[in-house]
């Protein structure tokens, strides 16, 4: 029937890939502008938020974490509102995990503080007895790296328009400009002065140390960007 | 012309057959261990608390995903391509020094690459997608890699004796064209360093660091388009490959039906790259992308028992052999656990039963049913084929065979059912309500639930890997302690000899 065609490896491979490409196409390019529209309220991170997002991905929190509240009632029960697409609009990567060996993190800003997430990523198990999380002890000394986040903020503003030093619009009708530094040195400022805001709500006294002295150690920036997800 | 077989040049062959041992128990171990973390949290300070950012679950967790995928069964699809390859296109690797020299360098590289893919990910450099965790100057690695194979694959073809192209060929050809689809459109990223600020400064921070040229939503529908199509083309596809080419080899059996094997393969090609969508269910892709992807994961169910019962029937009338032959049970459970994993699959894919099952140990068990049993017992059985062959001794020992398969077949029904319950028992409770219409349980209740399972999960995985220290012993004593034959093994097989 087909043996012509398994004599000629060329159209046989043509053959293949337009069969295999389809699907892709057809699913994927439809909707690809419509999908990263961000919603109101939805602004970008801010670049120590941005270090903490790396310090999240570098420790492959996403393994047992995920950020995708599916719309169920106990899921909304338990972790607030269902995601929407447009939140996720400068989530680069997305951050959604495939399994949630631990509670979803998506809106973990709403009902975790700075304070609780000292002491849970210091030892889980003091919160929560029975807890299997790691313990995440190298965070508090680790220092974040700022430079790298501020060239994510760069490679985001100028290569994908996310915008950065411009007003964006927030749910109760105000708007919101998140700061990007013009330099290296100006970045790490900023970062630093958030750090400090973060800092002054921690106990660990290294910590609050190494960020008095113009460090930010990787645990600042984590509690950042997680008191960011709302 | 001489009227004498061919004789093949495997040297290629035997190299990737190392490494797809080595780096099997490489990824396997570190399986075992994280599967025991999760059940003996005690385990991630193993090493002391000094060294716990490398002992932990989370940054282990794409050591064990990467090793076992890219290391253990890409290395075997290698494998078995530089030993197929030339036996049925009829031309000998030994014809060619400009393939023979691409196949070597087509493997150091590879070395080079898998080194620099377990660093990075020791030191936490990742992208965060699942299977694709490489950051951009591995991936650049793996495309060279990639790109070398398939000039292996053309050039051998080119040069082939054997005009019509085997049903395997066939497989390893789309193996060749689906991956690299996927792996170049999923890891497209912007290296940060490529970025100048305000105040003219370029090359700042992490020059391996890199964005992806997708957010959000879409990141999330090109992942998935990817991640479960490299299941489709780094799992099924090359892994039918082999069967179609060891299988009737072994048993000495023709295939049973090749207008079976048509409507599977070009049936498994149109239908599987729709079925991504269904890791996105309930998710913020569009309702339709969702549908598609649930009924098109149902209809899969064809071509996939298609090509497994086309397997199965190849045995007809020589069921003894299975009973015989521990390499033949090997490929039948293989045949079995794919017809198994292929309905399981698509059950899940079932929106309402995608509620429970998503994000549980459900979709883990999944996962190993398929690699374990299917994609695991394949390769192994393929390696014991080749072994008397390219090493022209025959196989140390078929009783230590047997024995294997029974560990590891315990193994593997350990592992799916205890993932079973505790993936259907997480997503009961976690969506339970009391009278009073508040969630019954704290999330922590669902995981103290799980501990008995995660136990005996880990348990499973042990003895596969025990099972898989049989395996390399088994072929290290075939190639270093039997004697050696004048001429490759012919066709009775060595273990029905």
């Amino acid at each position: 029937m087909f043996h012509w065609l398994e004599k000629n490896p060329f159209l046989f491979s043509v053959g293949v890939f337009v069969v295999i490409a389809f699907a892709g196409l057809i699913e994927i390019i439809p909707n690809f502008a419509e999908a990263s529209r961000p919603v109101i309220g939805t602004k970008p991170y801010s670049t120590l938020e941005i270090a903490g997002r790396q310090v999240y991905i570098k420790n492959s929190c996403n393994a047992c974490h995920s950020q995708l509240i599916r719309p169920f009632k106990a899921e909304t029960d338990r972790y607030g509102h269902y995601s929407l697409s447009g939140e996720y609009a400068y989530d680069r990567p997305f951050l959604w995990g495939s399994k949630r060996t631990g509670p979803d993190l998506m809106r973990v800003g709403n009902y975790r503080t700075t304070e609780w997430h000292e002491n849970h990523m210091k030892s889980p198990q003091s919160i929560v007895p029975t807890s299997i999380m790691p313990a995440y002890p190298w965070m508090f000394t680790n220092k974040a790296d700022i430079d790298t986040a501020f060239a994510e903020q760069l490679t985001v503003s100028q290569f994908f328009g996310v915008p950065y030093n411009k007003p964006v619009p927030m749910k109760d009708g105000t708007t919101k400009v998140v700061k990007m530094g013009k330099s290296i040195a100006e970045a790490r400022a900023l970062a630093l002065e958030e750090a400090k805001k973060v800092a002054a709500d921690m106990k660990d006294q290294d910590v609050k140390d190494a960020v008095a002295k113009g460090e930010i150690p990787e645990i600042v920036a984590l509690i950042a960007y997680l008191n960011s997800l709302k | 012309m001489e009227n004498r077989p061919l004789e093949y040049d495997y040297t290629v062959a035997k190299m990737f057959m190392v490494t797809t041992i080595v780096l099997g128990i490489v990824g396997m171990s570190i399986g075992v261990f994280i599967a025991f973390e999760l059940a003996f949290p005690g385990l991630n300070t193993i090493l002391g608390s000094g060294l716990a950012e490398y002992t932990n679950f989370s940054r282990l967790r794409p050591l064990h995903t990467d090793a076992v995928a890219f290391g253990f069964t890409v290395s075997g699809i290698f494998a078995t391509w530089f030993y197929v390859g030339q036996r049925v296109l009829k031309v000998s690797m030994a014809e060619s020094k400009f393939l023979m020299f691409i196949g070597k360098l087509q493997f150091w590289l590879y070395i080079i690459g898998v080194a620099a893919a377990v660093v990075s990910l020791f030191m936490g450099y990742t992208s965060s997608k699942e299977y694709a965790e490489f950051e951009w100057p591995v991936d650049i690695a793996i495309v060279v890699v990639w790109v070398l194979w398939g000039v292996s694959i053309f050039g051998l073809i080119g040069i082939r004796r054997e005009k019509s192209l085997y049903i395997s060929i066939w497989y390893y050809i789309a193996t060749f064209l689906g991956v690299a689809m996927l792996y170049l459109f999923n890891n497209m990223e912007v290296p940060t360093m490529l970025a100048t600020s305000a105040a003219g400064e370029s090359g700042i921070g992490s020059w391996f660091h890199s964005v992806s040229m997708y957010a959000g939503t879409n990141d999330a529908l090109v992942q998935w388009w990817y991640g479960h199509n490299a299941v489709a083309f780094v799992f099924t596809v090359p892994i039918i490959a082999m069967i179609y080419y060891f299988l009737p080899k072994e048993s000495g059996q023709a295939i049973y039906s090749y207008k079976l094997s048509l409507l599977s393969f070009w049936g498994l090609m149109f239908v599987y790259l729709w079925a991504g969508g269904h890791h996105l269910l309930f998710s913020t892709v569009p309702d339709w992308m969702q549908t598609m992807g649930s009924i098109f994961s149902v209809v899969l169910i064809l071509p996939s028992w298609g090509s497994a019962i086309n397997m199965l029937l190849t045995m007809k009338g020589e069921w003894q052999q299975v009973a015989a032959s521990p390499l033949i049970k090997f490929m039948v459970l293989a045949s079995t656990f794919y017809m198994f994993s292929t309905l399981e699959g698509p059950i899940q894919a079932i929106k309402s039963v995608n509620a429970i099952a998503h994000f549980t140990d459900w979709i883990v068990g999944h996962v190993h049913d398929g690699t374990l049993g299917w994609v695991g017992f394949m390769i192994i059985a393929a390696l014991y084929h080749m072994a008397p062959r390219v090493f022209k001794r025959e196989i140390y020992s078929k009783k230590l065979m047997a024995t294997q398969f029974w560990v590891q077949t315990l193994g593997i029904v350990l592992y799916f059912t205890s993932m079973w319950i505790a993936g259907i028992t997480q997503g009961m409770m976690w969506r339970a309500h009391d009278e009073f219409g508040n969630l019954a349980y704290s999330f922590i209740d669902t995981v103290d639930v799980l501990h008995p399972y995660y136990a005996l999960r880990g348990t499973g995985g042990l003895f596969y890997l025990i099972g898989f220290f049989m395996f390399a012993y088994n072929i290290y004593k075939t190639m270093s302690a039997r004697p050696v034959e004048e001429h490759e093994l012919q066709n009775a097989s060595p273990m029905g000899a």
